[in-house]
């Protein structure tokens, strides 16, 4: 058994928005899926098996929503998989429909990933209170806030860090349409200025609410050569770890650590600081720029802030990350894993219109979950891998 | 297929995490395989969040495993034995040759018929909360209405499962009597009596995985998967025909069922199983459910799984050759997954 | 909650959410139909009439958009009874439930029968019964009864429904929670004023609650370790935005405390300081509510308050972080 190659040759996202009162869950699917059908220049007919992803099913109040939507998906007749590991969801499905294609049992998958947030309240559905036990924190921000500061106090970074990262990543929002928040005016003063929320973190360091879906087409050799600039997968990566464990270090977790050291090894990148182009990093919250920059092995340990504080991270700079906006700018929550993996697909494409690198030939897609446990990534390239 | 292992009851008593009941899985497999945790290349769990009514309920049974150093590991909001196509789709990319895959549900936490309502359309379906046991109801008139099957034949599939099931410690219902006697018990979700349905069932369970030569260090008979394949269909009630499957007859034919000694149906209604023994197109000497099925036990998000893992140990100890495991996802038998595994080929 | 020496503890849970779902053009023709007393069905590409309409039609994949009245009598193909209903069915005493063939249409449609059990059959000819003021939601059809000899009810006289809207749907589901038998003897010991720890016996490290696995070694932690009041604040959160179900006003300090003794922080308050004079490394004793207030659950503790002791060192728990 020995791995088929595999390339994303359609790529399709949604326009995420707060509230997307104009769609059903089907309809908003639909968007997505039938542009990166348009892009592959497929239709249904040529679509071997269905992978959809998704956060909690309490966020729609649907148990397994794929069920009734496998007709509107066009999986009806086909073989369908849903996947579910939290907020790296986006990516490991993607892997996941990579996989039906590395292994040969398909030649043409279709992925596509969605949230409507608007249908209920994210802050509840991960708060239904347990009995015997107390709610202390207050959403994923509460619980992101106290590891964030630790990592100020571990790394002595300086305060405005993650005010620089989410002014940077709403500035480059603006050169992606499909990006929910459209904030002209956001400054590393305006960041600093907004309320805080969950101290450390403030307002505008945080990512919206959003309803979207991003959908590909993940197709084999045969495929992709019929097909003008296909996203090679050069290497996929999973890894989890406990919630919680005896000194279990959340800043920088092993799991995340230990899946980019498996990617890298697997996509014959020795140093990902010069050979990555672009990055697609899932940053919900600001600060986890800097940290991830470090847990991928972009820099060492305490020195990510420097290349996010020297421009470095910045679309100008030579590692940029996050150009379509990030997580900080759309978050459809089980689609924001996808959307990393999906810009990744497109910079590598050429096709990323005004928020494309010049000249990207490798960009990683990254995103991870639940509390920083479960991590998700892939490296794609404007050339065939050599396997 | 290496290693299997399964907890059922009817009330578990413990925390939906299930975490209690999957060490003792996860330690019985090690001692059958010969494997440490370290020895698994992929970990993939299916179960759900509505059954346990939560978020994220999944997210605790890693503690399970013991992951630090982190894990390969993956999960799917569906019955486990999607998990175990998700994992063997792996080891055919190459880039892992051993897994473990497990489900759980605690069934009995919430109105169990009522929850499954979720599963149906949001928008003009479940406001109706229709359960699930009704929605077979329906199914099974249907049936008997187009004279595909009548409630003798229905009667008999339990009665089968019933006295199978007497053999079976894993069963949490058992005790066959006769036909006549079970066709004289009262109607319950008329045309279903009480023994149509399965019960309501709490449970784990767990299967290891190997290729090639690290399955051969592992058993002795591995039970080798020829053909594993799965197919959907639509959920709205207008879009198909309720008395036939025809997700289950496209899986078959992509996963080739031939020759098969043995079949464990995952039916958790009795007419289901005539549906479904039709679908696949298997033989009348194939023997089916020696176990008992789901009719006896049917843990959610597991009983799929067992399935699989009961006709592999009828091949592991060297009762059949041949077998399939079948199971099942959604309402009325939407979507089907099949598995056929040899003990004599690779 | 259950307080009697089951092996596991338990107590009710409720998971209750009304969604706001958008519908989309399709389904809002549907709704809209409903609100005016008819029911819009869609038909297809292949001719068929389907009621609700597809969203999207099999065969093609486009959105249906050719809307077609059908009914509002038609024809049982199945039905079932419901001997023992669950909550928010339409009738809340045993009924029936069946697939019609409404007049026009050529695919079945589910819903509720006021019938008797003793008069329905196959075959029977039904009619929608309205609800007197639709919404223009499902329910808007309080079931289907036995087609009389009489006119149709009037229709509303409504002004131009919306062609997609909104609808909500409530979902309230009551399940019973129940702790591993693990943190079951934590939540007892808290119960006693107690707060119990337990050893991995692999690793050794002292979880607190304890747990059913240790998340490194996957056995269960065992060995009883009897923890002090006293700890650590590692680090911490000023929560300054209000949430559902809160209880103190912000802001507040959550905080990750590292009781002596154990080695894993959990999350707590504290109380009894300004939030902004909170630091990493701050040691913390509990506060207990008073003593008639107890019961099985961490919120015996009030929360955690400075002690006079020094800050700990940052190198005592910087693994902690």
């Amino acid at each position: 058994m020995s791995k088929q190659p595999a390339a994303v040759v359609g790529v399709g996202q949604t326009h995420h928005r707060a509230k997307r009162e104009d769609v059903s869950m089907a309809g908003l699917c639909r968007e997505a899926i039938d542009r990166a059908l348009l892009d592959a220049n497929l239709s249904f007919d040529d679509i071997d098996a269905i992978v959809v992803g998704k956060a909690p099913d309490l966020f729609e109040g649907v148990m397994m929503p794929e069920l009734y939507l496998a007709e509107a998906l066009g999986a009806a007749g086909k073989p369908l998989l849903r996947v579910h590991t939290a907020g790296s969801v986006g990516g490991s499905t993607a892997i996941v429909a990579a996989s039906l294609v590395q292994s040969g049992v398909h030649k043409r998958v279709l992925t596509v990933a969605f949230e409507k947030q608007s249908e209920s309240n994210a802050m509840w559905a991960l708060s239904v209170p347990v009995p015997f036990i107390m709610p202390v924190h207050a959403g994923a921000g509460g619980y992101f806030a106290p590891h964030v500061r630790s990592y100020i106090r571990r790394s002595n970074a300086p305060l405005h860090i993650g005010a620089v990262v989410a002014a940077k990543d709403r500035q480059n929002a603006l050169k992606n349409p499909f990006a929910h928040l459209q904030n002209k005016d956001t400054t590393v003063e305006s960041v600093l200025a907004s309320q805080m929320l969950w101290d450390p973190i403030r307002y505008d360091e945080t990512c919206p609410s959003s309803d979207g879906a991003c959908a590909l087409v993940i197709a084999d050799a045969d495929t992709a050569a019929s097909v003008d600039n296909p996203a090679w997968i050069h290497a996929t990566a999973m890894r989890s770890e406990p919630t919680t464990a005896a000194e279990r270090d959340q800043v920088n977790p092993q799991a995340g650590r230990d899946a980019a050291a498996y990617l890298w090894k697997q996509a014959g990148i020795t140093n990902p600081r010069r050979e990555i182009d672009a990055v697609e990093m899932y940053v919900p919250f600001s600060w986890f720029e800097p940290m991830w920059l470090e847990n991928l092995g972009f820099a060492d340990e305490g020195e990510g802030w420097k290349l996010t504080e020297s421009g470095v991270t910045a679309m100008t700079g030579d590692l940029p990350v996050n150009c379509s906006g990030g997580v900080l700018s759309s978050n459809p929550i089980g689609a924001s894993g996808m959307l990393r993996f999906a810009e990744a697909a497109l910079q590598v494409r050429g096709r990323a219109g005004e928020h494309q690198v010049d000249g990207v030939r490798r960009a990683l897609g990254h995103a991870y979950g639940g509390g920083s446990q479960f991590f998700a990534m892939w490296v794609v390239g404007a050339d065939k891998p050599a396997l | 297929m290496v290693g299997f292992a399964q907890r059922q009851m009817l009330e578990f008593d413990g925390s939906p995490t299930m975490v209690e009941l999957l060490v003792p899985l996860f330690a019985e497999l090690y001692e059958q395989t010969g494997f440490t945790r370290k020895d698994i290349g992929f970990w993939c769990s299916g179960s759900s969040d509505y059954l346990a009514g939560r978020s994220f309920s999944f997210v605790s049974a890693v503690d399970a495993i013991g992951a630090l150093p982190p894990v390969n590991e993956s999960h799917v909001e569906m019955d486990a034995a999607w998990a175990l196509y998700e994992a063997w789709v792996k080891i055919q990319t190459g880039e892992i040759d051993t897994a473990l895959v497990y489900g759980f549900g605690k069934s009995s936490a919430g109105v169990l018929r009522r929850t499954l309502a979720l599963q149906l359309d949001p928008y003009t379906m479940t406001p109706l909360w229709p359960d699930s046991v009704s929605l077979a109801g329906l199914q099974a008139r249907l049936g008997i209405e187009a004279e595909l099957w009548d409630e003798t034949a229905m009667a008999s599939v339990a009665q089968r499962s019933l006295t199978d099931a007497e053999t079976n410690p894993h069963a949490v219902r058992r005790g066959g009597s006769s036909v006549e006697e079970l066709l004289a018990r009262p109607m319950y979700a008329d045309p279903l009596r009480k023994h149509d349905c399965a019960p309501v069932t709490d449970g784990a369970s767990a299967i290891v995985l190997a290729a090639d030569d690290r399955a051969r260090d592992a058993a002795e008979r591995p039970a080798w998967i020829t053909g594993l394949a799965h197919n959907v269909d639509p959920l709205q009630l207008g879009a198909r025909d309720l008395t036939a499957s025809k997700s289950a007859t496209r899986a078959a034919e992509s996963a080739v069922i031939d020759d098969v000694e043995v079949a464990e149906l995952h039916a958790p209604f009795s007419h289901q199983e005539l549906i479904l023994r039709h679908a696949l197109g298997l033989a009348s000497d194939v023997r089916i459910n020696p176990s008992g099925g789901a009719l006896t036990s049917n843990p959610m998000f597991t009983a799929g799984l067992n399935r699989i893992g009961e006709a592999a140990d009828r091949i592991r100890n060297g009762e059949v050759t041949r077998a399939l495991g079948h199971a099942t996802s959604g309402p009325l038998l939407q979507q089907n997954l099949v598995c056929v595994m040899d003990g004599a080929t690779k | 909650m259950t307080t009697s020496q089951a092996r596991t503890l338990s107590a009710p849970l409720r998971v209750s959410f009304d969604y706001t779902r958008s519908v989309g053009p399709t389904l809002g023709a549907f709704f809209a139909g409903l609100r005016e007393r008819r029911l819009v069905a869609g038909r297809l590409a292949d001719g068929s009439v389907v009621l609700p309409p597809p969203e999207f039609d099999p065969a093609t994949h486009e959105p249906v958009t050719d809307f077609v009245e059908v009914g509002p009598a038609g024809t049982v193909q199945s039905w079932t009874w419901v001997p023992e209903p669950v909550a928010e069915q339409p009738f809340d005493r045993p009924f029936a439930w069946a697939l019609v063939l409404l007049d026009g249409a050529t695919a079945p449609f589910l819903h509720a029968l006021d019938i008797p059990y003793d008069d329905l059959r196959v075959g029977m000819r039904v009619r929608a019964r309205w609800v007197n003021e639709p919404v223009g939601a499902i329910t808007d059809i309080a079931c289907f009864e036995k087609l009389r000899d009489q006119e149709d009810p009037p229709r509303d006289a409504a002004g131009d429904p919306p062609t997609h809207g909104r609808l909500i749907t409530p979902v309230n589901l009551d399940y019973t929670y129940a702790a591993s038998p693990e943190e079951s003897a934590f939540f007892r010991g808290l119960e006693q004023g107690r707060i119990l720890g337990q050893r991995c016996p692999a690793c050794g490290k002292v979880y607190v609650p304890p747990r059913g696995a240790c998340p490194v070694d996957g056995v269960p932690t065992t060995d009883e370790v009897e923890l002090p009041g006293t700890g650590t604040v590692t680090t911490f959160c000023i929560v300054n935005v209000p949430f559902l179900g809160q209880k103190i006003t912000p802001p507040y300090v959550s905080a990750y405390v590292l009781l002596d003794g154990a080695d894993i922080a959990f999350l707590h308050l504290i109380l009894g300081i300004e939030a902004s004079e909170v630091r990493m490394g701050m040691r913390v004793e509990a506060v207990w509510r008073p003593r008639d207030e107890w019961g099985t659950t961490v919120e015996n503790i009030s929360h955690f308050a400075p002690t006079d002791e020094p800050d700990a060192d940052f190198e005592s728990y910087k693994v902690h972080l």
